[in-house]
């Protein structure tokens, strides 16, 4: 299991179109991933999970990712949220 | 760590600030109550500095027969910078000395209409609820026939649109994708959505639907005493599956340990059906009916019974 301290660069933050777009992301892998924010944890695969904790931009995120391609899944999403446009 | 801030008190239960505005926002850590009796006699080798202190009448007309000074002393003691609040019970009146030292020390302190026993208790309550262990789960909570039951599993394994089937049977949704739950007590806990999904479900191709105003306010609960959990996975032809029902399996959610039945996924076998049915055998064994045992039991029966023929 891999865990990494994030923070979310996106400008809108998660809002509904991008949080869909993260749990795609997060659906292509195998593994397991969570994302915790302020203590709370939620299934990075159910989009009512991401959505539930309101991410911001400017948010200390931690995602930890567990499974055979857990280094390629958090690479992926890491950048996905460290995206600046 | 959850914690609750005297602000909120303040807004729960309408209490009016008489000083020490600058201290609202102090935070309270634990749900236990202090009655500072001893301490305003002058013992303060314990003094819980970090609880709520109410002062009731006992307290208050022993500190009226204090001599000044004294008095003045010990209220300086009770209000130290971790105190999060002194609340004066029955609209009693707020003595001078302890005015002056929430002035300096910036302790808020608040009064009430209620009487002690009362308000201690409302407040134990209410903090209890709010500093409980909490945890999220990923899952669906529904109410099927008054029963709790948490539909866990893998996302796309079909959980949410098992909840929908269930809510269109006329039960309760609770919380979809995301469940809180709290320990409410040694044996209770209690499952509630985060609130900015609450009422809603998705389902996918249909995407984000509002349960409460398509099938009305009968089909939500905001939240709900988790009595089982459903275990939802893709049907393994290798593994063994339950198929007597005579013993029961548990997983263990914060401190409390709740029964899980753990069911095979396949098409054409309709899982709204089957986990109405579990819901309601649950309640059967809840009442000391059990199915299985008592087929069990009556097959003992018969196989002693033939032995017996035999001989």
């Amino acid at each position: 299991m891999i865990e990494k301290k994030v923070t979310v660069l996106l400008k809108t933050g998660l809002q509904a179109r991008p949080a869909a777009l993260f749990v795609q992301e997060a659906n292509r892998y195998s593994s397991t991933v969570f994302v915790e924010k302020d203590g709370k944890k939620a299934n990075a695969k159910s989009i009512m999970g991401i959505m539930s904790l309101a991410i911001r931009s400017g948010a200390d995120l931690t995602i930890s990712v567990d499974g055979h391609d857990e280094a390629e899944a958090m690479k992926a999403l890491e950048a996905f949220i460290t995206e600046q446009e | 760590m959850a914690k609750v801030h005297t602000k909120e008190l303040i807004d729960k239960f309408q209490l009016e600030l008489v000083s020490g505005e600058e201290g609202i926002h102090r935070t309270i850590t634990t749900s236990d109550i202090s009655r500072p009796g001893l301490e305003v006699a002058g013992y303060f080798t314990y003094y819980p500095a970090e609880r709520i202190q109410l002062l009731g009448k006992t307290e208050l007309t022993f500190i009226s027969e204090m001599s000044a000074e004294l008095r003045k002393e010990r209220l300086a003691q009770l209000c130290t910078d971790e105190t999060p609040g002194i609340i004066i019970s029955r609209d009693l009146e707020v003595p001078n000395e302890l005015l002056l030292a929430s002035q300096a020390s910036g302790v808020p302190i608040m009064r009430t209409k209620m009487t002690t026993t009362r308000l201690s208790s409302r407040l134990t309550n209410y903090l209890e609820s709010r500093l409980a262990p909490m945890t999220a789960v990923h899952g669906v909570l529904v109410d099927i026939y008054g029963i709790g039951v948490l539909i866990k599993g893998d996302s796309g394994v079909g959980k949410s649109e098992t909840a929908l089937e269930l809510v269109k049977r006329g039960h309760r949704l609770v919380a979809d994708d995301s469940v809180e739950i709290r320990q409410q007590d040694e044996e209770t806990l209690v499952g509630s959505p985060p609130e900015l999904i609450q009422h809603l479900l998705e389902i996918r191709g249909l995407g984000i639907i509002n349960v409460m105003t398509l099938f009305g306010a009968g089909a939500i609960r905001n939240y709900k005493k988790i009595s089982l959990i459903i275990h939802l996975e893709t049907w393994d032809s290798k593994k063994v599956y339950d198929r007597l029902g005579l013993d029961e399996e548990t997983m263990r959610i914060l401190e409390t340990d709740v029964p899980i039945l753990t069911l095979p996924v396949r098409p054409g076998r309709n899982l709204a059906v089957i986990i109405e049915v579990a819901a309601m055998n649950f309640r059967l064994k809840r009442m000391g009916m059990n199915a299985a045992q008592q087929f069990n039991d009556r097959l003992t029966d018969a196989i002693s019974a033939s032995d017996e023929e035999v001989f």
